[in-house]
């Protein structure tokens, strides 16, 4: 070096002091902000997208709900009853069924979230005096969705009647109603909230740490440097991707194993049907996640992308699946976002068989959706899967 | 060196060309490489060396050009090369967080090794790391690395070593002992191509290709690229060289002024004129004793880089 130029000394250089030198890290941390497009993205449009979509979609108290009926008497009387409660607008009457095993299928199949059974000779035991029962059977696995639908039956055999039985031969006394509501829910009769929750917390919980899993798989590798190697080697993107999926099966197999034990153990959950079933359907289910979270790596850049895809997705995951507020709560475009998310599906398979002993006849469309929903994942993610550094 | 006709070739491409955005990378490129050779690839930074390399091994796809690697396209035997090529890449690419032999284990099940443990633990026995066995990769110094690096390429035991820089920050005997390993393999059959930057490294190497900006500007033997460059040397020592060098450097015929040491390596393309510009300084100063030299091949490359255009400014 020549000494002209360069003098070496230290005095001249004053210390920028506390201020300058944190500046200089606020100039740098934002300009590294603003070159990962992505992350600046999901800073502005992400929230904005989100509170629209969970602000209309939520809904504690939803209406319509699916309602079969049985009618075994086709009276006047049994119309208003009807009417009435479709008046209240918390019942849709979608299924008209004319034997009571048609009726247990629907509600255990979920089909319907309530049914209601009309006596024979109901008109004429009311004008007799009699005092017949109206049966209305809710499926209370959520008892946040049948909550209010159940209260407002009770001022319906007044509003009901009314009309109907005015006249000479009306029986009705002041004290009592002409006719009951015998109301029975089924799968969780005395509305515990957990045993909602906890079945649901086994998807919850493996949606989260299936898709993180394989979320970084492929990004992981690029960002080591190590993906040039393994592209140079003779492997195919489908034996890599397998290959990475696999061991994380077992993993959440293990995860399951021990949600369930303390789901029946600690919180006393009923496991009504089979826990094979549970197991393998759980499985896939994990599988199907996974392969989400291999695609969420192919499409991100770094491992920080890869972990925001997941949050993005793991946010309507649990908020419009039906875990923590009633699915038929939504408004339909959030049914139909919510049938997309494969979490809605297993939401519905584990309360199903946990809780209702749902057998797989009576979820194959959950389980078609699972199935497809890790094809069309997999299928993706070896699209995107780049085999060269092009 | 027998005639290079009657040789088998291991690599034959030409017309490689290869465009990220505007910027064309690796303009045009034509590569004979025989089969058992060592050949060494030069240029500078950005040059292209990495992309060419990649472009070999089926890692990108060339824009333009066509060609065979072991006698399969380039563009359509990826599979093919794959299984028959050992890519080592500039930046350490094993995995950090497995022991050498997991990595080596990793490799050689890949490859379809029959018996991956016992071939690994044989690798690891040439390698002369067998006490180190259960270390994991990241651990090791950089040297070490570079060596496994290679172990785990010649592990499957390919046809064709491309190799990225494979000694860049590694010290002086590591890397006498890795060109040593490149020498044996070569004798044994196996066609090197390796990227460096390092001249000693180029005059070990049966031959050699210059490429810079994309373009290959020289090849040949190292003795052929010096003499083919028509460069002229003057060797200058003395005192106070800093301010003769920027004085000669204005000079007609001058092309090239380079300090080695105590001494000044004065270079130009026209014989003649060069000549004439150093008897002129010559007479002018008294001080320094003056020499006929050999131009060595950095100042052929040197001047070739300066000579060839800038694709990035």
């Amino acid at each position: 070096m020549s000494g002209a130029t360069y003098n070496g000394s230290t005095a001249e250089r004053r210390d920028p002091g506390f201020f300058r030198r944190m500046w200089a890290m606020v100039i740098k941390e934002f300009v590294q902000m603003r070159r990962d497009r992505m992350t600046f993205a999901t800073m502005i449009f992400v929230p904005i997208l989100q509170l629209t979509l969970f602000g209309y979609a939520i809904n504690t108290d939803p209406k319509q709900l699916p309602t079969a009926v049985l009618t075994r008497d086709e009276g006047p009387l049994t119309r208003a009853v009807l009417a009435a409660m479709k008046n209240t607008d918390y019942f849709k009457f979608t299924e008209q069924v004319h034997d009571a095993d048609e009726l247990d299928r629907l509600i255990r199949s979920g089909k319907v979230q309530f049914a209601v059974e009309i006596p024979a000779s109901f008109e004429r035991d009311v004008r007799r005096g009699d005092r017949p029962s109206v049966l209305v059977i809710a499926d209370a696995t959520d008892p946040v969705a049948t909550g209010t639908a159940v209260s407002s039956l009770q001022g319906l055999i007044d509003t009901a009647l009314r009309r109907e039985l005015r006249g000479p031969d009306a029986p009705v006394t002041k004290t009592t109603a002409p006719f009951q509501i015998t109301l029975q829910n089924r799968y969780n009769p005395e509305a515990i909230t957990q045993y909602n929750i906890v079945p649901g917390l086994l998807g919850v919980v493996l949606t989260m740490t299936m898709m993180m899993f394989t979320a970084l798989a492929v990004t992981r590798e690029i960002e080591r440097g190590t993906m040039e190697s393994l592209l140079a080697m003779p492997i195919k993107p489908v034996e890599i991707m397998i290959g990475k999926i696999a061991p994380f099966v077992l993993v959440g197999f293990v995860q399951m194993t021990i949600i369930l034990c303390a789901a029946h153990f600690l919180f006393n959950v009923p496991i009504m049907g089979s826990v094979w079933l549970l197991v393998s359907l759980a499985t896939l289910f994990a599988a199907s996640n996974l392969a989400v979270g291999y695609t969420f790596s192919t499409i991100a850049q770094n491992q920080l992308q890869a972990v925001q895809l997941t949050f993005f997705f793991f946010l309507p995951n649990i908020l419009l699946s039906g875990f923590m507020f009633p699915f038929r709560g939504m408004p339909a475009w959030a049914q139909v976002v919510g049938e997309a998310l494969p979490l809605t599906h297993f939401m519905r398979i584990v309360r199903g068989i946990t809780l209702k002993g749902t057998g797989l006849a009576d979820m194959q469309i959950d389980v078609a959706a699972l199935f497809i929903f890790m094809i069309v994942a997999m299928g993706l993610a070896l699209v995107r899967f780049r085999r060269t550094l092009d | 060196m027998t005639d290079a006709a009657t040789k088998e070739i291991a690599i034959d491409v030409t017309g490689l060309t290869k465009t990220f955005g505007a910027r064309t990378v690796v303009h045009d490129l034509s590569l004979q490489v025989p089969k058992g050779e060592i050949y060494g690839f030069l240029g500078p930074n950005g040059s292209g060396k990495t992309t060419t390399l990649r472009m070999l091994c089926g890692l990108l796809t060339p824009d333009a050009g066509q060609g065979t690697c072991l006698g399969y396209d380039i563009r359509t035997d990826a599979d093919e090369i794959k299984r028959n090529v050992g890519y080592m890449t500039q930046r350490f690419s094993l995995y950090a967080d497995l022991s050498i032999r997991e990595n080596l284990e990793f490799v050689a099940r890949v490859y379809g090794v029959p018996n991956p443990r016992q071939a690994a633990r044989e690798a690891i026995g040439r390698l002369g790391l067998s006490t180190r066995a259960e270390q994991l990769a990241g651990d090791l110094s950089g040297g070490w690395k570079q060596r496994l690096a290679l172990g785990a390429c010649i592990l499957p035991q390919p046809r064709l070593l491309l190799l990225d820089e494979p000694t860049a920050g590694v010290d002086p005997k590591a890397r006498r002992e890795f060109w040593d390993e490149i020498h044996n393999l070569a004798a044994d059959g196996i066609t090197v191509l390796v990227s460096t930057h390092y001249m000693d490294e180029a005059e070990r190497c049966h031959e050699i290709a210059y490429i810079a900006f994309g373009e290959l500007l020289a090849k040949g033997t190292a003795r052929e690229v010096v003499a083919k460059s028509g460069l002229t040397t003057w060797i200058v020592s003395g005192k106070d060289l800093h301010h003769l060098a920027t004085k000669l450097e204005a000079c007609d015929g001058v092309d090239m002024v380079a300090p080695f040491g105590t001494e000044l390596h004065v270079s130009g393309r026209d014989r003649h004129t060069l000549d004439s510009a150093i008897a002129a300084a010559k007479k002018a100063d008294g001080a320094h004793r003056w020499a006929r030299g050999e131009p060595t091949l950095e100042d052929v490359f040197i001047l070739l880089m300066d000579k060839s255009k800038d694709n990035f400014a």
